[in-house]
């Protein structure tokens, strides 16, 4: 390649020369949606081993933690479209900043649930263990969504690929922090608040690590 | 600064979207001539956006091939339905960033001159310190020369001119004990002119 580069009249020969037809990106939107169906299809899946009525009694005992629920699934939804809208050059870096407000939701929500254990004698808050299987089960279904979600961004271009892949990050965390409440029949509390942010943040650190290196590669 | 072809105006910017966004189209769908007037095309808009990002006039070329490069590989995320020299300049522009970032990162860390070691002077003499040196050096062949002969040849074989005692003695047809003997009181008188006390020890 490096005599290639000596010119550009040489370095245009070359790529033109065995020009091909490419299949033109499907909008970001969309792309976003195709991700979102794979985690509805893991949490349909998922569902078929849960105690959906616990689930039930669950948010229905407590309704503010339907908030948390939509902050995390609407972070989840919002970080996925920042990330395909990323990898189109054209589009603003800014667009990273749209999983925001569900990020403001979800983290305000749960911090209103710890409240609520103090106040409320009978919540029932997890223990240390239900705590670390929490981390795990965050941790392990964030695997197959990053994959997934990192493969369908490389079809992109993106011009930060730290940036992209921190943002897809979130995306998966916050989707396997939603499939989480699947079997999570616990109230929030401190210590399980502080665990979902730490595999949160350890799903987003290991992302902007290895997928930035995957998505600068591409 | 206007740049021929990249239409600086709003009329000019118009008629190159208008050129170069059916070109691209052209391209994505595998022609390899509108692919080459378009890339063509591109270069003055590359170079332009390349230096107004501050990107030296002789790394401009670098540039030009990166986003050359970038626009290949990104060229299936182009949507024909958008402007084409936005998604080119966002290229560009990062382009140019990555290029100044690295330009910044090698001068922390390496200078190209490869005659340094012969020829540069050392960066951090002033120019004081140089007269200083010079200076000492003058009064340095001075005292030398005003050694007597013995001394001045040991100090001249041995030190300066860094021969084997073997060597000074063949030179100089002196015994080696004769030159070590004299060297050192060469030393001791040289020590004690140069350092003020002239004609205490010689």
């Amino acid at each position: 390649m490096s005599d290639l580069r000596s010119s550009p009249d040489v370095l245009i020969q070359a790529l033109t020369a065995d020009l091909s037809p490419v299949r033109r990106l499907v909008p970001p939107p969309l792309r976003a949606l195709g991700w979102l169906a794979a985690v509805g299809g893991s949490a349909a899946a998922l569902a078929c081993f849960a105690d959906l009525g616990a689930v039930a009694r669950r948010l229905a005992a407590a309704p503010d933690m339907w908030l948390a629920v939509t902050g995390s699934l609407l972070t989840a939804v919002l970080a996925a479209l920042a990330a395909f809208q990323t990898v189109v050059p054209d589009r603003k870096p800014a667009w990273a900043l749209l999983p925001l407000p569900g990020l403001l939701l979800w983290a305000s929500a749960s911090g209103l649930g710890c409240l609520r254990t103090w106040f409320v004698p009978e919540a029932q808050a997890a223990n240390l263990a239900e705590a670390r299987s929490c981390l795990v089960f965050i941790l392990g279904v964030s695997v197959p969504l990053s994959v997934l979600l990192v493969a369908m961004l490389r079809r992109g271009y993106s011009l930060r690929p730290n940036l992209t892949a921190t943002t897809g990050g979130l995306a998966a965390a916050a989707a396997a922090a939603t499939l989480l409440n699947l079997f999570h029949p616990y109230d929030a509390a401190a210590t399980d608040l502080a665990v979902h942010a730490l595999a949160v943040t350890i799903v987003i650190l290991a992302n902007r690590t290895l997928s930035g290196r995957v998505l600068r590669a591409a | 600064m206007r740049v021929a072809g990249t239409g600086s105006d709003g009329a000019g910017a118009a008629e190159v979207e208008a050129r170069l966004a059916p070109l691209m189209a052209a391209a994505q769908d595998g022609d390899p001539s509108a692919y080459q007037r378009l890339l063509r095309a591109c270069l003055p808009l590359v170079r332009a956006t390349a230096r107004s990002q501050g990107v030296p006039a002789d790394r401009v070329d670098d540039v030009v091939q990166e986003v050359l490069l970038a626009v290949h590989r990104a060229r299936r995320t182009y949507d024909p339905a958008r402007p084409f020299t936005p998604w080119l300049r966002a290229i560009a522009q990062r382009r140019s960033i990555d290029a100044l970032r690295r330009q910044g990162r090698q001068r922390t860390r390496e200078v190209y001159a490869p005659l340094a070691y012969e020829s540069y002077p050392d960066p951090t003499a002033t120019a004081a310190q140089v007269l200083e040196q010079s200076d000492r050096g003058q009064r340095l062949r001075a005292a030398v020369a005003a050694l007597p002969e013995g001394q001045r040849q040991a100090v001249e074989e041995l030190a300066l001119q860094e021969r084997t005692l073997d060597e000074a003695s063949a030179s100089t047809g002196r015994a080696k004990g004769a030159l070590k003997v004299n060297l050192h009181r060469a030393l001791k008188g040289l020590r004690a002119r140069l350092s003020g006390g002239e004609g205490r020890n010689v």
